[in-house]
């Protein structure tokens, strides 16, 4: 389980980057109380293991899609309520198989945002216990986020 | 008056009987001019009370459902007006549609819609119930109701304030006020 131990934003950072040497990168844009960094699609899945079971990140906020054109991106806000540190990692995904492991097993909370993800940009989260449209009726076939969709803008 | 078949009424079926006496009554009923005077009295009783007690369907879907709710709140006070909103889609007559409808919602409004009894009324409040408002030719909302339900009364407004709600039920009062719902036979 989570530790009940303060960290702060530069030993949050040493931690990963000593678990992670290669898989996670740290941006260098700073704000007090935040972490910015992008992570490997394979190594996902341990970081945020990592994160939530070492580190005490006990909350997941947000889970969403990017449409970067010639690549996907999923992103995810982690955030500790003890240390009060919000991480965000951003994970690069090749659009024409946008596959990322599903975190919703660490944090029930990411269920829906992924769902959501799905619905709007198409990203496929891999171990998600029910991955189906969510505002969205069943037998649509587009994702409508995602910058090459046309549908309703003829 | 047809009472030929009256001596053979014993041979008939349940069905037949039925048939052949309502058939008997309408016509003393009407040749004796006791049609012409309960629809005199009775029609603009029932009117009056269907007027007067509509229930609308307590069904908000967006910004509209907030004039909705002010408008049943002290200052507009629907309830002078007999508007008494229901949860229930089997005690109401009154579909008041307020917001975009998604496409996803539309076939549980077009249910809704079919579990109220007759005589039932819709009005469109708002923008997007009228056409789809800011969602133009949106991939996932309804681009107007009246594309699914038949609608009584339009209440144009992005949204609407409680008069003009309140007015659109003014306008539905005179519509059944023409509407001979009293009435208790075909003429």
């Amino acid at each position: 389980m989570a530790e009940d131990v303060s960290y702060t934003v530069e030993q949050v950072k040493s931690k990963i980057s000593e678990a992670f040497p290669t898989a996670v990168k740290f941006e260098s844009k700073t704000k007090p109380r935040r972490l910015f960094m992008t992570a490997d699609k394979g190594s996902l899945l341990n970081l945020a293991k990592m994160m939530k079971e070492q580190l005490g990140f006990d909350q997941c906020s947000l889970v969403t899609g990017v449409d970067r054109c010639d690549r996907m991106q999923a992103v995810y806000h982690l955030t500790s309520y003890t240390s009060n540190i919000t991480a965000e990692i951003v994970v690069d995904l090749p659009r024409d198989n946008p596959e990322v492991d599903s975190i919703a097993p660490l944090w029930g909370g990411a269920n829906w945002h992924e769902r959501e993800a799905y619905d709007m940009f198409g990203i496929i989260f891999k171990g998600h216990p029910k991955l189906e449209r969510l505002l969205l009726p069943a037998d649509y076939t587009f994702f409508p986020m995602r910058k090459d969709c046309d549908k309703g803008r003829d | 008056m047809d009472l030929s078949a009256y001596p053979n009424a014993i041979a008939m079926s349940a069905k037949e009987f039925v048939a052949w006496s309502t058939n008997v009554m309408d016509d003393i009923v009407r040749a004796t001019g006791v049609k012409k005077a309960l629809d005199k009295t009775m029609d603009p009783l029932l009117n009056w009370g269907v007027r007067n007690s509509m229930y609308p369907l307590h069904f908000g879907i967006a910004c509209c459902a907030l004039e909705m709710a002010a408008c049943s709140g002290p200052r507009y006070d629907n309830e002078r007006l007999g508007l008494v909103f229901r949860s229930s889609p089997r005690q109401c007559d009154v579909l008041l549609v307020n917001g975009w409808v998604t496409k996803k919602l539309r076939p549980s409004l077009r249910r809704l819609y079919e579990e109220m009894p007759e005589p039932k009324w819709t009005i469109a409040m708002g923008e997007c119930a009228i056409s789809g408002g800011p969602w133009y030719d949106s991939y996932n909302v309804v681009q107007g109701v009246d594309t699914f339900i038949p609608v009584d009364v339009y209440i144009p407004g992005c949204p609407p304030r409680p008069e003009a709600l309140i007015d659109g039920f003014l306008k539905l009062h005179q519509k059944i006020k023409k509407s001979k719902i009293g009435a208790f036979m075909e003429d």
